[in-house]
């Protein structure tokens, strides 16, 4: 019995640790859409993108770790600013839905830039972390738990601290706010909208460096990485999608409740159902509580 | 449905060209499998997407799940209902489309934008799934790549490219004339008041549960007869893994690209997504002599996708379609002013 109820607190906190990286994803996207009510639905294209330029540059052109970590962070902000000065500003007070398509559009850009400069090939991430179980953590608690799952929550949970604090307490995060609100009052105050947005879209283009980069040196910088980042979206209808704490939480409930699933319930019919179970998942919270777990109230409802 | 004179004489010029004139002139097989078929079977499914998406409003990303399920349905009833007619099959098995459609577009009487766009992903990782991990749907096939049967019609098989080219035309002509005449009878326009202002429609009488559901049912038979064709003509076989959700964007790019509220638009949306790539193939291969890899190539065909829609968004948000008519009008107003 003690086994079983170790082995189940097992597979939860490893669902947990791999629910952060959804979680970081599903940041970026709470980001955007805090501040210009965007419906990013590039961000899983932005993880790749950044993620494998990253890459790139340490393995093509032997630029060390750190130079290669700034170099995709200006990369990632020349992205929010073509993004900003060529999609977002001419689409401006279009409908939701508009602004949803032409960031597909986006995706579809960022995905086939990536793989015109970089190549399509899967490509090894090596952080210096592995994808082994912490022998102390075995030891004495007698639970498995991978050190890149825990780096990575550790890494999320920094960034939702800093991310929270810099949308609650700076005058640039009341900015953010304000913006998000209503745009053309703000602007009216002489809040500069265009510095917002980029500002924002460059956020969300760090923040997906370093979910891809978590993402990459577990599984490997690869395409796949675009359909995983799709599973952020359940994750913000749980959480809400205007809730950083949202974003996390509903990360953790996913990636606990999918490898429950998995584990349990999955063996009875072949296996695999955490393709769609998130989904699934995400479409009760449509029918009872469409604003997610954290989110405000707003949503237009039909 | 009343026609006027000049829709007749359109749909006659089509239908000559269509049935006559191709099948004389084009005899290459290349032009039929790797062209016509798939353009008519995904501009078919582009009208499914077309009328949850373009005319009832619904931004709904699964067309390919649905695709699947009529493909299945329809490899399964010709597998294991003994003498039953390939027609018969392919209404059925769009029947079947339709059921998962309805299933799967309930979260649409709740939610809309982005929040249905993931419950109908739903669908689409649910019925790949569901095909995949079940046995019985693949008749138990271990490879994972069943083949098609043949298209057997009154006793005689159609399997050359001209003969199925044939099936298909004759499928795809009188469901978009029906879809045409939905789109503009009484059924399209309480899709369109549901569209554009569902509040307004419902005030008006316009049951919303009813032209919603209705709405994507007949998408998803649209989608499901679609995939049928799809895997029995074009892809020959049956496998999950070609209904995968990069088909269901393809299908959403048609819409975008052709043009939102046009059945016109499916065509050229779809020829335009299939043909372009054979372009970019054509030029990698003729000007740069193959020096271009080919994964670049497809990765420039995705740039340049990605470019297009975000261009039609901003500039001509109702597409290809629109597109035509301004042209159109233009050079009829250049004859007509002198």
């Amino acid at each position: 019995m003690a086994d079983q109820i170790l082995f189940f607190i097992e597979v939860v906190v490893g669902g947990l640790l791999a629910g952060t990286m959804y979680s970081l994803v599903a940041l970026g996207f709470v980001l955007i859409y805090k501040a210009s009510a965007t419906f990013n639905f590039s961000q899983g294209a932005m993880v790749f993108f950044a993620v494998l330029a990253f890459v790139g540059f340490m393995q093509d052109f032997n630029v060390p770790f750190v130079l290669a970590f700034f170099l995709a962070v200006f990369l990632m902000i020349i992205v929010g600013l073509c993004t900003e000065r060529l999609v977002l500003r001419p689409l401006m007070n279009q409908s939701e839905d508009t602004l949803l398509m032409a960031t597909i559009g986006l995706g579809y850009v960022l995905e086939g830039l990536a793989q015109a400069m970089w190549g399509v090939e899967v490509r090894r991430l090596d952080l210096g972390i592995k994808d082994f179980p912490i022998p102390w953590i075995a030891d004495n608690l007698k639970l498995f738990i991978s050190a890149i799952d825990l780096t990575a929550g550790i890494v999320a949970f920094g960034m939702i601290i800093g991310l929270t604090l810099l949308f609650k307490y700076t005058k640039m995060g009341l900015g953010l706010r304000a913006v998000a609100d209503d745009a053309g009052a703000a602007s009216s105050i002489g809040i500069p909208l265009k510095h917002i947005m980029l500002l924002v879209w460059s956020a969300a283009g760090v923040v997906a460096l370093v979910a891809g980069m978590m993402w990459g040196a577990r599984a490997g910088v690869q395409f796949a990485l675009v359909d995983l980042a799709l599973k952020a979206l359940p994750v913000l209808i749980i959480g809400g999608f205007s809730s950083i704490p949202g974003a996390i939480i509903g990360g953790l409930l996913i990636g606990a409740v999918e490898k429950v699933l998995e584990v349990y319930i999955g063996p009875f019919f072949g296996g695999a159902i955490e393709g769609w179970a998130p989904y699934v998942l995400a479409i009760f919270f449509l029918l009872y509580r469409p604003e997610g777990l954290f989110g405000e109230k707003i949503i237009r409802r039909v | 449905m009343t026609y006027t004179r000049g829709d007749l004489i359109n749909l006659a010029i089509l239908l000559i060209v269509g049935v006559v004139v191709i099948p004389m002139t084009v005899s290459s097989g290349y032009w039929y499998t790797s062209i016509l078929i798939p353009w008519l079977c995904l501009a078919l499914a582009t009208i499914g997407q077309q009328i949850i998406m373009g005319y009832t409003g619904q931004l709904a990303l699964g067309a390919a799940g649905f695709m699947a399920a009529g493909a299945f349905a329809c490899f399964n009833l010709i597998l294991r209902v003994p003498g039953i007619p390939f027609v018969g099959a392919l209404l059925i098995s769009g029947l079947i489309a339709a059921a998962f459609g309805i299933l799967f577009g309930l979260p649409s009487l709740r939610v809309r934008g982005i929040y249905l766009m993931v419950a109908t992903l739903a669908s689409q990782f649910f019925i790949i799934w569901m095909i995949d991990k079940f046995g019985w749907f693949k008749n138990y096939d271990s490879s994972g790549i069943i083949t098609a049967q043949d298209i057997v019609i009154m006793g005689k098989p159609f399997t050359s490219p001209i003969e199925m080219y044939l099936v298909i035309v004759a499928v795809v002509t009188p469901m978009t004339l029906i879809a045409m005449n939905m789109a503009r009878g009484s059924t399209g326009r309480n899709w369109m008041s549901v569209r554009d202002m569902d509040i307004a429609a419902e005030s008006m009488g316009v049951s919303l549960l009813k032209t919603k559901l209705q709405a994507f049912a007949i998408s998803s038979f649209y989608c499901g007869v679609a995939g049928a064709l799809f895997a029995f003509t074009y892809l020959k076989s049956l496998e999950p893994v070609a209904f995968d959700i990069k088909l269901s964007f393809k299908v959403l790019f048609m819409v975008i690209l052709g043009g939102l509220g046009t059945i016109n638009g499916a065509f050229i949306g779809a020829g335009f997504i299939l043909l372009f790539p054979v372009l970019l193939n054509y030029i990698g291969n003729n000007v740069f002599h193959g020096a271009i890899d080919a994964t670049i190539i497809s990765a420039i065909e995705q740039v340049v996708f990605g470019v297009l829609m975000i261009i039609f968004m901003i500039y001509e948000p109702l597409g290809m379609a629109k597109l035509w008519e301004t042209i159109k009008m233009k050079i009829t107003g250049l004859f007509s002013k002198k």
